[in-house]
């Protein structure tokens, strides 16, 4: 029984038609065999070029279809959800790419022809042997992961939970809050970080839709989209949670004190048993078991002979739970760029110099010094402070990336050492990035504050003074490229806008989800643009700086777009599998495996009591590996299988097969 | 331990304590030393602001007459200027096929030939670093420097630019710290330690040149330095050739001897001071070295305890907050 | 991949005399080179200055200013720059061109260098004696009498050759740069 295909030609304006005859090509188009109608028409996407195809469907009976337009990564949705709509299955339309492959890859219009005839003919004859096909649903379970307890993943967790959806929250630390916790003031409000946060992670640790487990990790994801089996490991905090009441008698008692390197971004100590910052969520303390006299000598025991309710447990191991997951989101957050990679600042060995992490704790109420902005010997209040921008950002020996928000933190510094502090503050800059809304107004406000600025990129920070003058201070040299000179200003304290960049371990934890990285680091997005909280594995989704730098606002968006998406999936119930997978025919498989290791989807298991493999159609992405590698042919790939493929091989070679009593035609040579 | 030797022109008389001790030091930690056969003058930074092909042209010569020697395919250079060069052509010329080109017809005009590659250049503090060894220079050492404040100096290029430095920080080297420390010395953590020299700019800009020189000297002083140890005839030169006239330009009172690495090294193993070419320098560093053997040993210290009303912070040690 | 500057053919013509020069196209104007030299404060124009320059064209200005003459191959410059720019590479081109146009009103530094290497080419290696002799004698007359203590000293110690070594195959030699000066003058 033959086939009646339709033929559609897109112009797509001058896009196709100024490079190829597309008259022409209708013509040829039209005398293929199993073409019953042909035509070229303007936009093919437009509704009326949509109705082009459903009317010739409906009133020529077409059986099949195919549209010689732009990229199917454009327009195969639309054609597709055309043809259905008329009645014929979409999977029995086929899309040529005559714009990326063909008008814009080259200016020779008779090449061009040439290659898109091949091109059509190679369609025509493809799509003769296409078949009907059905996405498949599967359920969304309502759960969702959220990753990281910082600001993006507290407000994608409130926003589902808030929804009425069940919302597992993972954290690394003993307590949510991320970096935000450890800010003094945000930008461009001034707001108390914490003040405006707090009160956030309180929701999530109250809330009865969140499952707060924080002091764990994700330790295998398994599953496809709407059906993830996630697996957590729960640290042993070494302390009951069921009787601990968070006294903190515990951490008062300790007589281990070590300097805390996380939250007090190493300017402050805690204790061995100790709780991250006063406000933690939850409010059960943690024993730092490398740092611990009972872990390293077996005695002291304080916390235990202390507790008033019996809750610390020396012998707590680490625990697993088993969880199933609808949709997970990442957002794990940043690192702090390692200024001491720069020794020309002088971090590490230079008392006074500071990180910018360094400095928001000392400006914190809550910090080691109670808010006072004082030098290393935590007593010396500075007369003058520099603001190097751009440390580890913006450069290619370290990073070349933005870190977006330093310009502002620093403008935020300045402020902050005009009101607490008789300080004259410096900011040395190559551009200040001020873009969003009231950040451009806030620059306003600190130059009108009084606070300095110089532009030029800080050259090296150094104690080696050459006149009196520098004795004793450190010295910030710098070309003033304003005036275009190089000067040396001298100032008490000095604080590197250290850049941020992603978690060292972001590669290992992306391959864990199965989402990727890009070549700087960040997880990798869906489409930059159009899609930034998407990733390319379905059910993954990433929000705020693991995506990215940027400010607080940015990423409490992507946290309630991530959170959005999944509503929307979990409202809808289910979620539609595309049908172009692999299939292993039982008969022939021979149990060799070799396809299980190969797939990239980690879709193929062996059914050892069947001794053969098996695919799972939700996890395969229908790539052709295991297609290819199989040496029995005993997998078949749905809408790419031999036959299809061969008809397209014959189509694109037809001057070769036809024509030239069989001999090949010669190849055109581009001039 | 094998290696083709190319001293430059500075160590034929200028910098001849600087030849003398590396050959004594060399053979007695077992390294063989063989000289490039007629090498000529590297260029310094002088050629290279000329005529770049003449520049290169003149530098392969010398790696051409360095392959003579069978069967070395290592190049030792003292001299931080031979070592950029030698290093940096063999590296370009690898690179810029145009240039290769033309260096190559000009070497052919001569009658040699150098095939990009084929040599590994090294910095003789390199060599002693990572091929003797820290170890082995520990284990040689029979009278310790002890009492003796060195700075370590490094200069300019030898670590910049980064591609032939050995993986050293640019901007704060510390192979030379660890040796004199093996050596015995009290190692300065000298701020200036791989600040340039200012090469011939003394000849150029007396202010410019002595006032290179002077933040040099007054950074050693400011730490107390007894002996500044280089490792490059030019940045000696400087340092302490032209200490005095530096003094008089600015009217300081320095007197900061300048000795090569290869001296103390050579001292510290117990050679004789003359031996070593000391009493070269025209900074005395007698006195300075009269120093070593008399100092008091330093009470161990005891594991430190924070005081209670000790309100300091904390040093970075893996740096601010990262977790 | 870049469009070639018409109407910027000294911008062509430095980054195509420096390897890796055609990086300065990416300059951020940033000043860590202007920051970072040594020599910086006694240039007419900082580095970056002059690039600022270069990217306007100012040829006769650029080749004329005594920067590149004053840069003492530190490369601070080069391995702090942002964007990799290997800025004394450039510096050389610079003061190459400037001496092929005989672009310099200060001949100080170019005399120097050519003096170093007159010695160079005429024996093979290089004489420190008649470098300072000639060079004092032209630029700084008196200067001579601020470094007699040095010179004695230097005399004494047996740090000062009297006569220039001459290396065996000098023809060679001479033959080789005859050669290489005619291939780089048809560059």
């Amino acid at each position: 029984m033959s086939e009646k295909v339709g033929v559609y030609i897109c112009h797509c304006g001058s896009n196709i038609a100024g490079t190829v005859d597309v008259v022409e090509l209708a013509k040829f188009a039209g005398e293929l065999p199993g073409v019953t109608v042909s035509r070229e028409y303007k936009f093919m996407c437009s509704s009326l070029g949509q109705e082009l195809v459903a009317e010739d469907i409906q009133k020529q009976g077409l059986t099949r279809v195919v549209v010689g337009a732009c990229s199917p990564h454009l327009h195969e949705k639309t054609f597709r959800r055309a043809c259905a709509m008329a009645g014929l299955n979409p999977y029995l339309m086929q899309m040529v790419s005559l714009r990326e492959q063909v008008s814009w890859v080259t200016e020779d219009k008779a090449l061009a022809l040439d290659k898109a005839k091949a091109m059509i003919s190679g369609g025509v004859r493809r799509v003769q042997l296409q078949e009907e096909l059905e996405p498949t649903p599967v359920p969304v379970n309502p759960n969702t992961l959220v990753v990281g307890g910082g600001v993006a993943g507290i407000q994608a967790a409130l926003e589902l939970a808030d929804a009425g959806y069940p919302v597992f929250m993972v954290e690394r630390e003993p307590s949510i809050g991320g970096h935000m916790a450890q800010f003094d003031k945000t930008f461009p409000t001034l707001d108390c970080s914490a003040c405006i946060l707090t009160p956030k992670m309180s929701d999530v640790g109250t809330h009865d839709k969140i499952t707060l487990l924080s002091y764990a990790e994700v330790e295998e994801v398994t599953g496809f989209v709407g059906n993830f089996h996630v697996r957590i490991r729960k640290r042993a905090r070494g302390v009951d949670e069921k009787d601990c009441t968070g006294c903190g008698i515990c951490i008062e008692k300790c007589p281990r004190k070590v300097v805390d390197e996380v939250f007090e971004a190493g300017m402050g100590y805690r204790k061995a048993i100790y709780r991250p910052f006063p406000q933690a969520v939850p409010k059960f303390p943690v024993i730092d078991r490398a740092n611990c006299t009972f872990y390293e000598r077996g005695t002291c025991k304080a916390c235990e002979k202390f507790c008033p309710t019996n809750a610390i447990r020396f012998d707590q191991e680490d625990s697993f739970l088993d969880l199933d997951i609808g949709n997970i989101i990442l957002a794990t957050g940043w690192d702090l760029f390692d200024a001491r990679r720069l020794s020309q600042f002088g971090y590490g060995r230079l008392a006074n110099v500071f990180t910018n992490l360094e400095f928001e704790r000392l400006c914190n109420a809550a910090g080691p010094t109670d808010g006072k902005i004082v030098l290393r010997d935590g007593v010396t209040e500075p007369k003058s402070i520099a603001l190097v921008h751009c440390v580890g950002s913006r450069d290619k020996t370290t990073n070349p990336q933005c870190s977006a928000v330093c310009c502002m933190a620093a403008l935020k510094f300045g402020h902050l050492v005009m009101e607490k502090t008789q300080a004259e503050v410096t900011s040395f800059y190559i551009d200040i990035r001020a873009p969003h809304k009231n950040y451009e107004e806030f620059y306003d406000r600190l130059q009108d504050e009084g606070m300095h600025f110089v532009r030029g990129r800080v050259a090296e920070v150094t104690d080696a003074a050459r006149r009196p003058e520098e004795e004793g201070k450190l010295i910030v040299q710098v070309e003033d490229t304003l005036v275009g000179k190089q000067r040396r200003l001298p100032f008490d304290m000095v604080v590197l806008m250290s850049g941020l960049q992603p978690r060292a371990d972001a590669r290992e934890v992306g391959l864990r989800f199965g989402i990727s990285c890009s070549m700087d680091g960040w997880f990798t997005e869906r489409h930059p643009k159009l899609d930034p909280v998407a990733t390319m594995t379905d059910g993954i989704f990433i929000a705020g700086v693991c995506q990215g730098p940027k400010d607080i606002p940015d990423s409490v968006a992507q946290g309630a777009a991530a959170a959005s998406r999944i509503q929307g999936m979990i409202a809808r119930g289910t979620v539609m599998i595309e049908p172009v997978v692999a299939t292993i025919h039982e008969e022939n498989c021979s149990g060799c495996r070799i396809c299980n290791n190969l797939c990239p989807f980690n879709a193929i298991e062996f059914l050892a009591e069947k001794s053969v493999s098996y695919i799972n159609a939700a996890l395969c992405k229908g790539c052709g590996t295991c297609v290819a590698a199989c040496p029995a042919q005993a997998i078949s790939g749905a809408h790419f299988n031999n036959q299809q493929i061969n008809a397209e091989i014959e189509g694109l070679l037809y001057d070769a097969v036809r024509g030239n009593g069989g001999a090949p035609k010669p190849v055109a040579v581009p001039a | 331990m094998k290696y083709s030797y190319f001293p430059g022109c500075s160590l034929e008389k200028n910098a001849a304590s600087y030849d003398v001790s590396t050959r004594a030091v060399a053979s007695r930690l077992g390294m063989q030393f063989t000289e490039v056969e007629d090498w000529n003058c590297c260029g310094a930074t002088e050629y290279v602001s000329l005529n770049l092909t003449a520049a290169y042209s003149l530098i392969a010569r010398n790696l051409a007459q360095a392959t003579k020697n069978t069967g070395l395919d290592q190049v030792v250079a003292p001299c931080s200027a031979c070592y950029l060069n030698l290093r940096k052509a063999d590296k370009v010329l690898g690179q810029d096929a145009r240039l290769a080109d033309r260096v190559g017809k000009a070497l052919a005009a001569g009658g040699l030939s150098y095939k990009p590659g084929s040599l590994h250049v090294r910095h003789l503090l390199d060599v002693l670093y990572q091929d003797v060894g820290l170890e082995a220079l520990t284990a040689a050492v029979t009278k310790p420097l002890t009492g003796l404040r060195v700075a370590p100096y490094f200069g300019c290029m030898i670590v910049r630019p980064s591609f032939h430095n050995g993986g050293e920080d640019p901007e704060y080297p510390t192979s030379l710290d660890k040796i004199l420390k093996a050596l015995g010395a009290e190692v300065v953590d000298y701020p200036m330690k791989a600040h340039c020299c200012g090469g011939h700019m003394t000849q150029i800009s007396e202010d410019t040149g002595f006032e290179m020189i002077r933040r040099l000297i007054k950074g050693a002083d400011d730490y107390q330095t007894d002996v500044i140890a280089t490792i490059c005839p030019m940045c000696q030169l400087n340092l302490d050739g032209f200490q005095g006239a530096m003094n008089r330009h600015f009217s300081t009172n320095y007197h900061i001897p300048v000795l090569y690495f290869t001296q103390l090294i050579g001292l510290a193993m117990g050679m004789a001071p003359k031996d070593m070419g000391i009493g070269d320098e025209i900074v005395s560093a007698a006195k300075a070295l009269a120093k070593i053997g008399t100092a008091v040993e330093p009470e161990p210290a005891g594991p430190a305890r924070r005081k209670k009303d000790d309100k300091s912070l904390p040093m970075p040690s893996r740096g601010g907050g990262v977790a | 991949m870049h469009r070639k500057s018409a109407s910027n053919p000294f911008l062509e013509e430095v980054a195509a005399t420096a390897p890796g020069g055609d990086a300065l196209r990416t300059c951020l104007q940033c000043g860590t080179c202007g920051g970072s030299c040594p020599s910086g404060p006694d240039m007419d124009h900082t580095p970056r200055m002059l690039f600022a320059m270069i990217n306007g064209g100012m040829r006769e200005q650029v080749l004329r200013s005594n920067t590149p003459w004053y840069c003492v191959s530190c490369y601070y410059c080069t391995v702090r720059c942002p964007k990799e720019i290997p800025i004394t590479e450039i510096m050389y081109a610079l003061k190459r061109l400037a001496v092929r146009d005989g672009l310099y009103d200060d001949t100080t530094a170019p005399d120097f260098s050519k003096t170093f290497i007159h010695w160079v080419e005429d024996y093979g290696r290089s004489f420190e004696l008649g470098l300072m002799g000639v060079h004092m004698i032209r630029h700084n007359p008196f200067g001579a009498f601020k470094i007699m203590d040095m010179g004695v000293g230097m005399v004494t110690k047996g740090r000062m050759g009297f006569a220039p070594t001459r290396i065996k195959a000098l023809d060679g030699l001479k033959r080789i740069l005859a050669k290489a000066k005619e291939l780089e003058a048809q560059t």
